[in-house]
């Protein structure tokens, strides 16, 4: 079947999708998008997750033909999605809606964080959270970090002051075993530092 | 495989009519598992996504209607007041992630014991709104829905619309055993309801029989005791021993199994004392708001 949904702000078709494939499967291996994780394809690791109409979500538990007509951002459209955010809050308070500009696939298979060592992300476009991942050194092996950069902005959208249980409940349904968290933790705490400073 | 996606519940109802055969999704969250591994082929999946008045709710005079696709971190936040024992529930479902999909319509479809809504429900009271398009609709009582392991009332071509669960009229409390906070299938789960306005209580054990069920006899013990030593009037201290008989009928109507999430002797022994723990929480919730009333009077 067919499935037209948006990816990252842009329309999107992917075709020759079977019935019974994921949301994860449609974005990793028929839109060329990898950033998503593709790890326990049961809800239990969140390496997965995306935002769907707004909303954190396992994309491997979602069926690909329920996204039709439906809004998914991915990690690879996490800084524009911050950005377009940003220019929205100044305007008109919160809004979580992609804008208009979006972020192409070819941007989107495109993208790497140039550099590399302690000059990671230098010159490439991040969101505010992933440079404070960088900067934390809350990244390890890197495997559980998109879903965690999606769960992590999406906390930080709701909740700008987040107190460390706070923290801990909304990733809780991420894992890393590289961690322990800790760094994790630092970086989530820096990123709402950052943004209550920029208020 | 076929993917059916109809707009509304009439077209769902006639879906499910066409192919009794096909599986409802909704937050997928069961369903794309099975898929995912390979469990399950269906031949048509029903995807009720689309019907929206499945993610509504209603409260009414004595029972909230929620329907089936609800999902659990709205009632975590919206229902608290309502239906404290199943928004407790709710919280210990999964993940954050897990709860922005799933919801209650799921967990009775499945009908798995070890579902985090089924205690809530029994302890609280509830029905199941089924529909066909045959038939129309019924409710099937709470204690008549679930019927074996994984197994439920439903006819092959009925599909669940809404919970009609009755709103809380004394303090509520849930309570589950597992490895850690998050991303835990219970290894045993309880619920406790106290009813002050019949004088009743009600329980709901999960995960430690074929189906999820009630602690009839303790429930029967602890109305009689409550009775007869007037404390729903005098606002008295449960008494250890009473306490201590409920926990034992409550372990008592477990019937569990060893797996790899626990021992039947282990459950049997969770169950007791989650049934003492979750007896003393809510009553003394309920003589306390019960003293604050009648300082205030």
């Amino acid at each position: 079947m067919r499935v037209n949904f948006t990816v990252n702000g842009r329309p999107q078709e992917a075709d020759d999708v079977w019935e019974g494939e994921s949301l994860l499967y449609v974005l990793r291996e028929r839109l060329g998008l990898p950033g998503s994780k593709n790890a326990c394809e049961q809800g239990e690791c969140g390496s997965c997750t995306v935002r769907l109409d707004g909303v954190p979500v396992c994309s491997c538990l979602v069926a690909a033909g329920q996204v039709e007509g439906r809004e998914v951002v991915t990690v690879e459209g996490l800084a524009d999605f911050a950005r377009q955010r940003a220019r929205s809050e100044g305007t008109r308070g919160s809004s979580g809606g992609p804008g208009a500009s979006g972020t192409s696939l070819d941007e989107a298979r495109a993208w790497q964080a140039r550099g590399a060592g302690p000059h990671t992300g230098e010159g490439a476009e991040l969101s505010p959270v992933q440079q404070a991942f960088i900067d934390a050194g809350a990244v390890q092996c890197g495997f559980c970090t998109p879903g965690l950069l999606v769960a992590a902005d999406e906390m930080l959208e709701r909740n700008p002051s987040p107190s460390d249980a706070d923290i801990r409940e909304a990733l809780s349904g991420n894992l890393c075993r590289c961690t322990g968290y800790e760094k994790i933790m630092d970086a989530v705490r820096l990123a709402a530092a950052r943004q209550s400073e920029e208020v | 495989m076929d993917f059916l996606r109809p707009a509304s519940w009439e077209e769902a109802l006639a879906a499910k009519a066409e192919h009794p055969t096909a599986v409802p999704i909704a937050g997928g969250t069961d369903v794309m598992v099975e898929i995912n591994f390979d469990h399950r082929r269906p031949e048509y999946l029903l995807d009720l996504n689309r019907v929206g008045e499945l993610h509504e709710w209603e409260a009414g005079e004595d029972s909230v209607r929620l329907g089936a696709s609800v999902p659990y971190a709205k009632i975590m936040e919206h229902l608290r007041a309502e239906l404290p024992g199943l928004a407790l529930a709710s919280h210990t479902v999964a993940s954050p992630q897990i709860r922005n999909r799933g919801g209650v319509g799921g967990n009775l479809g499945t009908a798995s014991p070890a579902g985090d809504a089924h205690p809530a429900l029994l302890a609280a009271g509830a029905e199941v709104e089924a529909e066909s398009a045959a038939r129309g609709a019924r409710r099937i009582p709470i204690d008549d829905f679930y019927t074996g392991v994984k197994r439920n009332a439903l006819a092959p071509d009925e599909l669940i619309r809404a919970v009609h669960v009755k709103k809380a009229d004394g303090p509520q409390q849930y309570s589950k055993v597992g490895t850690r906070n998050a991303m835990v299938i219970a290894v045993c789960a309880f619920g406790l309801a106290l009813h002050p306005e019949t004088r009743t209580v009600r329980t709901g054990i999960g995960s430690a029989a074929p189906t999820p069920v009630r602690a009839r006899a303790a429930e029967e013990f602890l109305n009689a005791a409550l009775q007869e030593g007037g404390f729903w009037d005098n606002g008295k201290v449960i008494t250890p021993s009473v306490a201590k008989q409920f926990a034992q009928l409550c372990s008592a109507a477990c019937n569990p199994i060893d797996d790899v999430r626990g021992t039947a002797g282990y459950r049997r022994h969770a169950v007791g004392v989650m049934a003492r723990r979750t007896l003393t929480w809510t009553w003394e919730s309920y003589r306390g708001a019960r003293n604050a009333s009648k300082g205030a009077a």
